[in-house]
């Protein structure tokens, strides 16, 4: 059973019904215990840093997180899930995050200029990822293949964990693991069959 | 580097799809999730689903068609029409929604912008306007285009991208209807006042108006269309081949 940790950020529906049409069982849980018993944790998120890790925190969940994925549990986070397993972020000031990856969030560069084009805030939109490295969790895919990204901010100074990248003018951080731990920036449960198999990919890991 | 989007626009009516009618094998043309699935496997980028019901009664057929929706395709759903309240954000995002475009609820009420994105984040709020030349000023009309408000489109649209809103929709009445391409001068004086994504809309005829569009003017990021898709007049992926042929990055 897959646990959806549910923290009062985001929107959990799509997430679900991609691993129910996987044929996945997954709870919603805000509950440390159920993700104790569950053989695997998403941690998903989008809005801001600081509010996200206050309410993991106000819920007891961080320290459940840390313990898991020590004990070698499963665990990926996606977009503003993701950004919170490292060490810590510079939206609207400075937070710390779960420390399970070494590395910082900072924003995207906004004055890049590309083809004379201001570079947009945020990056929404499907862009190529360039694999950099094996892990299970790309098992499924393929090296160029398209996902959908969605995020303002992005994690920096983490390269020997970084599995992919993607080009939006600068180099941005797609896809971490460390061991059992791993994340995803864009959002595989809205990148088609595509985000799918990636899915698949962690609930084989 | 980041595609250009292709996105079709659904208007739904009492839960069932406006406009459908032209689908050969599917079985049931006028249902929200059977063309959401067309739409996904001819490789749309995102869905845009507009609830033309105004009634509560139309409004809950319309939230069970998108869960049935967000239940079975795995891309980005925007959702617009009757985005009055926060609440109304609400309403869409528990039924599976990723985004949602506010109109006249937010010439009406301009913090209803700036609340939905304190309280769900800027990427889920779509500022949507229609805009219409008066006296040669694209001036934004409210009410699904039939009340001017007299407000200047290009402030209206830094204003929104100000407020919070992540991304714009730009419609022009001008073009819309009219299939002879986008509204360029338009959409480049928006592109200019802004630095979110654009989506644009009303005027696509052909392919080539695509091409145009994404060549015309560089800042514009998504292209939008209903009735040439829903009449198969230009197929979704034929397209993306041939703007990928034109130099247009395209998820293919």
């Amino acid at each position: 059973m897959i646990a959806i940790v549910d923290y009062g950020v985001g929107n959990l529906f799509s997430l679900k019904s991609s691993l129910a049409a996987l044929g996945l069982e997954a709870v919603i849980t805000g509950d440390a215990a159920c993700l104790e018993e569950s053989d695997r944790i998403i941690l998903p998120g989008v809005g801001a840093f600081g509010d996200a890790r206050k309410k993991l925190a106000d819920a007891g969940l961080d320290k459940a997180l840390v313990s898991l994925a020590s004990k070698g549990k499963p665990l990926l986070g996606i977009c503003l899930g993701m950004q919170l397993l490292f060490d810590c972020s510079l939206e609207f000031g400075r937070f710390e995050g779960l420390g399970l990856i070494p590395g910082s969030v900072v924003p995207i560069e906004p004055e890049l200029e590309k083809n004379g084009i201001k570079l947009k805030i945020p990056h929404i939109g499907w862009n190529k990822l360039d694999i950099v490295k094996e892990h299970p969790l790309l098992r499924n895919t393929a090296q160029g293949e398209y996902m959908y990204f969605v995020h303002s901010f992005y994690a920096s100074d983490c390269k020997a964990d970084t599995i992919a990248d993607t080009d939006y003018g600068v180099r941005l951080t797609a896809a971490v693991a460390r061991d059992n731990v791993m994340g995803t920036q864009f959002h595989p449960e809205k990148s088609g069959a595509a985000g799918l198999a990636l899915l698949r990919a962690f609930a084989e890991f | 580097m980041i595609t250009k989007r292709i996105i079709p626009c659904l208007d739904v009516r009492g839960g069932r799809v406006v406009k459908g009618k032209n689908f050969q094998g599917i079985q049931d043309v006028d249902d929200p999730a059977a063309l959401a699935e067309f739409y996904n496997s001819a490789g749309a980028d995102e869905l845009v689903f507009y609830d033309i019901t105004a009634t509560v009664e139309g409004r809950r057929l319309f939230t069970d068609a998108l869960a049935r929706v967000a239940e079975r395709v795995f891309i980005p759903l925007t959702v617009g029409g009757s985005i009055n309240r926060v609440e109304d954000f609400e309403r869409v995002l528990a039924c599976g929604a990723d985004k949602v475009s506010v109109n006249s609820g937010a010439v009406r009420d301009p913090g209803l912008i700036d609340r939905a994105a304190a309280r769900y984040g800027s990427q889920c709020v779509v500022l949507s306007m229609d805009v219409k030349r008066v006296d040669g000023r694209f001036t934004v009309f409210s009410g699904g285009g039939r009340v001017n408000t007299g407000m200047d489109a290009v402030k209206w649209a830094a204003e929104g991208q100000k407020r919070g809103a992540g991304e714009l929709v730009v419609n022009s009445i001008d073009t819309d209807g009219v299939k002879g391409g986008f509204d360029i001068e338009m959409l480049r004086a928006i592109a200019d006042a802004v630095s979110i994504p654009i989506i644009a809309s009303g005027g696509a005829g052909s392919a080539e108006d695509f091409a145009e569009l994404f060549s015309g003017v560089p800042g514009v990021d998504a292209g939008l269309a209903a009735s040439i898709f829903h009449y198969k007049t230009v197929d979704i992926q034929k397209l993306k081949q041939y703007l990928r042929s034109r130099g247009i990055e395209m998820r293919i």
